[in-house]
């Protein structure tokens, strides 16, 4: 929910529930105060009933309320002793309204020459259902144009003020770092913005520098360790052409040259495990993993054929997604690299893109492997020594990287697995 | 052919000078950017291998100054700094090719002389050895003018032992050079040896007077009868 919706809704819960309380005592107070002033009336008109019927006998005729708005009955004395004015709320009908309408009525008991008298006097009372209805209609007006101002005030004047925090917002939900990219704030009137700002721009600045010192180290340590390894190879390739070498002497040679490319292979695959983990493969774009794989396939041909083995696609989905091209080809090719290396001669290798899933299958000479393990860095199968245990750990984090599951399982035979989400 | 190696590394430029030479190649040498400029300005050469981290500055600010001043020597950009903005900058900027440090020396000569055969603008793009003779325009090989049938892979074997003719190639430098990055891992490369195995066959079934000689377990060499 937006910002801007989330401060109307709770202002509209908060001032329902405000509204509804005070119209409840609103309701009761004013009612409180029609019948004290109606029961008022009927107290006064009860003194000018009985002070006319002390000059007017008429009076004592209005058995009903036929014609005046009180009746007036004799009573016995027994009764009348212990009787005490009390006020009612009773029917009537009337005849204009055709109906029956509440009133108010007052029973009340008077002595005139020795004789008692019940008197009752109503008088039309305020509908009560008239008086909600009102209410209630005059409440939802109300409320509605609160409701209406407020959205309206934030809308209007909250979105401008807002403005430097939804500028700055903007621009940090499309921030990378590694895509030299600035954040240019809008200045505000307001502390707690410019604060923001401030702050933002002070650890985006930080994160930049520190990110960039840090490419630059790897940068450097690759520099620092390539050209002595460089240097070491070359210096050897130029001695073993040398005429003079024996056999035995060449051999030799051909062993330390072997052991320092396996270190510039380590080295590179630590570079890049690094760089992929220092997000400096900023460029993405739709890569078509069908493709992708049926071109990896062609390029392990000899690969595999070699160990006569065969490579088959089954393919009943068209997979893409949105990633750097040359890490998705490093992850499938690391992938097939794994099961070529570690498969059975003479076996199968059986690639299924079914679904959101890339999944690889391949033979292997032990059984399951321990799933925890297989990914992480220098995980060797010792009876392999020229792989640096490192290619599935550069899949994991390709994997991981842009939100992939790489899962192994073994059921017969290995499997890895990558599942894309949708 | 001279060729200019701009490099700080003294032991690196001097594997470079004593490989090249043995090619035969007229080789200068210059470990600054300032020695570069003043040997650029006297001389052109065929080829310059380029360093990008040099003491007293950016190889690839000479770059741009060698493309400001329309001199028009081949370059190669030789770098340790592995990495893709340098690559595309460079290539960008003109020069001819990127190799990334390390490297074999086998890669390097197939390397110089690939941009020294393109720089030849002669039309005659093709490399004789007694009598064999390959066509890297129209990517065929000939024995006798005879041609000789070879699949993708096997045609790029033969183009890189051409280029180090008499030269010790490393199995892993032709295995980068043919399969590119991703053999990396395999085991000794012992799967290059089926493919030499057939092209040995397909160079002495048509009468080839070359020969792939294997080196001890290292490599292999080309050779004339």
């Amino acid at each position: 929910m937006r910002l801007l919706n989330y401060t109307t809704s709770y202002f509209a819960a908060v001032l329902f529930i405000i509204l509804g309380v005070w119209a409840v005592i609103f309701y009761f107070e004013m009612l409180d105060e029609i019948y004290d002033s109606l029961d008022d009336g009927l107290e006064n008109q009860k003194m000018l009933v009985i002070n006319r019927a002390k000059a007017d006998p008429e009076v004592f005729k209005n058995l009903e309320f036929n014609d005046g708005s009180y009746t007036i009955r004799p009573i016995a004395r027994n009764n009348a002793i212990s009787f005490r004015d009390f006020y009612r709320d009773t029917l009537m009908y009337m005849q204009n309204e055709d109906e029956y309408e509440p009133v108010r009525l007052l029973e009340t008991v008077f002595k005139q020459d020795d004789e008692f008298y019940k008197l009752k006097i109503i008088t039309s009372m305020v509908e009560e259902d008239d008086l909600i209805e009102d209410l209630l209609f005059s409440l939802i007006l109300l409320y509605v144009g609160l409701i209406l101002s407020i959205v309206l005030l934030n809308n209007l004047i909250l979105k401008k003020i807002w403005n430097p925090f939804y500028v700055l917002l903007q621009q940090l939900k499309d921030f990378r770092l590694g895509k030299d990219q600035k954040i240019e704030t809008v200045p505000s009137k307001i502390e707690e913005f410019n604060l923001l700002n401030n702050r933002i721009e002070q650890m985006l600045g930080k994160s930049v520098s520190s990110y960039n010192s840090q490419k630059q180290f790897i940068e450097n340590a690759a520099h620092e360790l390539q050209t002595p390894l460089a240097i070491s190879i070359n210096k050897l390739e130029l001695l073993v052409e040398n005429e003079d070498l024996n056999p035995s002497q060449i051999e030799i040679i051909a062993s330390v040259l072997n052991n320092l490319e396996g270190l510039t292979r380590m080295n590179n695959s630590l570079l890049l495990l690094s760089k992929i983990e220092n997000q400096q493969f900023p460029d993405e774009e739709e890569i078509h993993f069908n493709d992708l794989t049926f071109d990896l396939k062609s390029d392990f041909e000899d690969l595999a054929s070699h160990k006569k083995m065969k490579i088959n696609i089954k393919t009943t989905s068209d997979l893409k997604y949105i990633m750097n091209k040359g890490l998705a080809s490093i992850l499938l090719s690391n992938l097939l690299k794994n099961a070529i290396v570690h498969g059975k001669k003479k076996s199968d290798i059986e690639i299924v893109i079914a679904g959101n899933n890339f999944t690889i299958y391949n033979t292997g000479h032990n059984g399951a492997l321990d799933s925890e393990k297989v990914f992480s860095r220098f995980q060797k199968n010792t009876d392999y020594k020229a792989s640096t245990g490192i290619g599935l750990a550069i899949a994991k984090t390709i994997a991981g990287k842009y939100g992939l599951q790489l899962i192994y399982s073994y059921d017969q035979r290995h499997s890895f697995q990558l599942h894309f989400p949708k | 052919m001279k060729i200019l190696i701009i490099e700080d590394e003294l032991d690196m430029l001097q594997n470079m000078k004593d490989f090249l030479e043995r090619e035969n190649f007229v080789v200068e040498t210059a470990d600054s950017v300032l020695e570069a400029r003043s040997k650029i300005g006297v001389y052109t050469y065929d080829c310059i291998l380029l360093d990008i981290n040099l003491k007293d500055g950016n190889g690839l600010d000479l770059l741009e100054e060698l493309k400001q001043k329309k001199i028009e020597d081949g370059v190669i950009i030789v770098s340790a700094k592995n990495s893709l903005d340098d690559k595309l900058a460079g290539l960008n900027l003109g020069a001819d090719d990127y190799l990334a440090k390390p490297f074999h020396m086998a890669e390097l000569n197939a390397r110089v002389k690939a941009v020294l055969r393109r720089r030849q603008f002669n039309g005659n793009n093709i490399i004789h050895i007694d009598n064999l003779s390959i066509n890297l325009d129209e990517r065929q090989a000939n024995i006798d003018n005879e041609p000789l049938n070879l699949n993708r892979k096997e045609y790029e074997i033969l183009v890189f032992f051409a280029s180090n003719q008499n030269r010790m190639v490393n199995k892993s430098a032709l295995a980068e050079h043919v399969w590119g990055d991703y053999i990396d891992q395999s085991d000794s490369f012992e799967f290059i040896y089926s493919q030499i195995k057939n092209l040995r066959r397909k160079l002495k079934s048509t009468g080839a007077r070359v020969e792939i000689k294997a080196v001890y377990g290292i490599g292999y060499k080309l050779m004339t009868l």
